[in-house]
């Protein structure tokens, strides 16, 4: 991913380079049985006719498509308009893990900055600590985050005991939970990166800017962010891909009052309407998006390496 | 997505298992989560020496989709509610059980032999009855509350505190009560009465939820919840103080079911099973363990004394009638998914 082009590498010679078509053979059948087939298989079904209560007829059809852009009324024959409802959703899914995405950075970041500033022995220690939590499963782990947060819950207790405030705040069950049960399932996956490219990065060159009358401020600016940038990239790209597709926040900690994508998909497959070709088109324009968000900052990435280098 | 790719690996993986030990006595068993004891399971291998493998489902809907996905042919038995028996046997998922081929079958208690879902019970046994409703908290609300306005007009005391179940077809049966009309209504006026009923009423609701249907009540996170009876008798022994109310307008009946899934990989086994349930004795477990009803004759000498006595059990004289959820044809469920999509968009 964008992070690869970080390590900055010149060819190096291929030392397994008589070997290297058996022993890449396991990964790639693995890979294209375990990751590519399952997807093309969704690709195949978003084309093909949906059977009643779950299944699909080998028919070709554009009706899960159609379903998804248009809008025909509550009982299908009106004159098709511009179908919102899955607009709404898929923007209200964007705009929950671009927040969570962005409080990520906003913590992440400078915690990446600590651990990676402390001594050769302590930086491994943080690391560790800060993984700790991820061995738990991720749904023990919403469903803690909902007992902290509810209203009679140990914060909202806290918070009356000293008097901060007269009655429980309610944060279960809105968009804010979401956002801070996204923002706790995926808080490594912006540190970690962010580490890596900190610890690689030359503090000799800080030094130098503050020598050149550079403040604070502006060291940070145009110096540090600039040659961390990859590492910032990755991060956000891998909070931001998981959190779109989540449903087990929005479910717990939001009530499951509003689908999300992920919750519009399970809902097609595991829920009453049974419409997998549906769900399929679903995933596949969800599948389109995260691309098209994956090749942009790409080449973003490659611009800034070539006006970088 | 992801729990369809994991009871697919499961099954996989069950397939291979499934095979292997069929030979050696074993049973695959395909059931609600917390819905049976243990120590029953553990009586069962004990009696007979067949082994129990267990996978676990949240709702009829996702069992019948990892069914179609490829679970028949791995599982020996599941455990449908009512109107799942009628899809089930409709989409031809279920294997037919001949004459005498259950020595049990005449423990069936006469109301519960020859229900319209399955006709002569030829492909299941009753497992649980009990009903669906709403229980609300005493401490948050003193007024009357035997009435589906609890739900879908609350007073204000209960408004932003509702938990409805997440699940379309239970919200979907009691807002039909609620306005006196019938579950799979073809008429566009009520239909499109509906569908705005129901966005009025969101606004009330603070989330859709049935695996935490009872802890939300315990914590006292929703001061009213969509209910089984009998979690709602738990809600209660687990120290919330909540009453189930049984709404003059009516409230959801259903039975839970054993059926016999086509190609059951060990097909002896299953009936040993489904015999071993319709004991008395065994079925009461169930029955003390869940808090719902057993549709078995002669279970009451084994049963808790205290379930009998409890509210949630016991109608009041004014309760409405219960209705068991329909299944609508395929055209009118269209309109009730559109409906529930908007209610959720």
């Amino acid at each position: 991913m964008a992070a690869g082009a970080a390590s900055g590498g010149s060819a190096t010679t291929d030392t397994y380079k008589e070997a290297r078509t058996w022993l890449l053979l396991p990964a790639w059948v693995t890979l294209t049985i375990l990751a590519l087939a399952p997807v093309f298989m969704m690709l195949i079904y978003s084309f093909l006719t949906k059977e009643f209560r779950g299944g699909v007829i080998w028919e070709f059809s554009l009706s899960a498509y159609d379903q998804f852009f248009f809008d025909r009324g509550l009982f299908g024959d009106e004159a098709p308009k511009i179908e919102w409802t899955y607009v709404t959703i898929f923007w209200r899914s964007i705009w929950q893990a671009g927040a969570a995405t962005l409080l990520s950075l906003v913590i992440g970041f400078p915690t990446a900055y600590f651990i990676a500033t402390r001594s050769e022995s302590m930086r491994p220690v943080w690391v560790f600590l800060i993984t700790i939590p991820y061995w738990v499963n991720l749904l023990i782990r919403t469903v803690s985050m909902k007992f902290l947060l509810r209203d009679q819950g140990p914060l909202n207790d806290f918070l009356i005991n000293i008097g901060l405030i007269d009655s429980p705040l309610h944060i279960v069950n809105t968009n804010f939970a979401v956002q801070l049960g996204l923002f706790y399932s995926y808080l490594p996956f912006m540190v970690l990166p962010i580490y890596a490219a900190v610890e690689r990065y030359n503090f000799a060159l800080s030094e130098a800017a503050a020598d050149l009358y550079a403040s604070k401020w502006t060291t940070l600016r145009r110096v540090l962010l600039p040659a961390v940038k990859p590492g910032v990239f990755a991060g956000c790209i891998l909070v931001f891909v998981p959190s779109m597709g989540s449903f087990l926040a929005p479910d717990l900690l939001g009530g499951a009052k509003n689908f999300m994508i992920g919750s519009l998909i399970e809902e097609q497959f595991k829920g009453n309407a049974g419409n997998w070709p549906f769900g399929a088109a679903a995933s596949m324009i969800l599948l389109t998006m995260v691309l098209i968000i994956l090749m942009f900052s790409a080449r973003q990435q490659a611009k800034a390496d070539k006006a970088g280098g | 997505m992801k729990h369809m790719i994991k009871s697919g690996v499961a099954t996989f993986a069950l397939a291979i298992g499934a095979n292997a030990a069929a030979a050696e006595g074993e049973l695959v068993l395909y059931h609600w989560f917390e819905y049976i004891p243990q120590e029953l399971l553990d009586k069962f291998t004990e009696e007979t020496g067949i082994t129990v493998t267990m996978d676990t489902y949240d709702s009829n809907e996702s069992m019948l989709a990892s069914l179609k996905a490829g679970g028949i042919g791995t599982y020996d038995v599941s455990v449908p509610g009512d109107y799942m028996v009628s899809i089930m046997a409709g989409e031809g998922m279920l294997d037919t059980i001949a004459d005498g081929e259950l020595k049990n079958k005449g423990n069936i208690a006469e109301e519960w032999a020859d229900p319209n879902f399955d006709p002569g019970r030829q492909s299941s046994i009753p497992y649980q009855w009990g009903s669906t409703s709403f229980a609300v908290s005493r401490d948050a609300y003193e007024g009357d509350i035997q009435t589906t306005d609890i739900l879908f007009n609350p007073p204000a005391a209960l408004q932003g505190r509702i938990n409805m179940l997440d699940s379309q077809g239970e919200v979907m049966a009691m807002a039909a009560l609620h306005m006196g009309i019938p579950q799979c209504s073809t008429d566009r006026e009520q239909l499109k009465a509906l569908n705005a009923m129901l966005q009025e009423a969101k606004q009330h609701w603070a989330s859709f939820n049935s695996d935490t249907a009872k802890e939300v009540l315990v914590s006292g996170d929703a001061a009213v919840g969509q209910i089984y009876d009998g979690f709602a008798a738990k809600a209660r022994e687990e120290g919330a103080n909540v009453e189930y109310a049984y709404p003059t307008q009516g409230y959801i009946a259903w039975m839970d079911n054993v059926v016999l899934l086509k190609d059951a990989p060990n097909r002896e086994n299953a009936l040993i099973f489904m015999d071993f349930l319709l004991e008395p004795e065994n079925i009461a477990a169930v029955t003390n363990f869940a808090q719902y009803n057993a549709g078995v004759n002669g279970v009451s000498d084994f049963l808790d004394p205290a379930l009998a006595e409890q509210p949630e059990k016991n109608p009041h004289a004014n309760a409405g009638p219960g209705v068991f959820i329909e299944v609508c044809d395929e055209e009118t469920q269209a309109v009730y998914d559109q409906i529930w999509t908007n209610l959720k968009k």
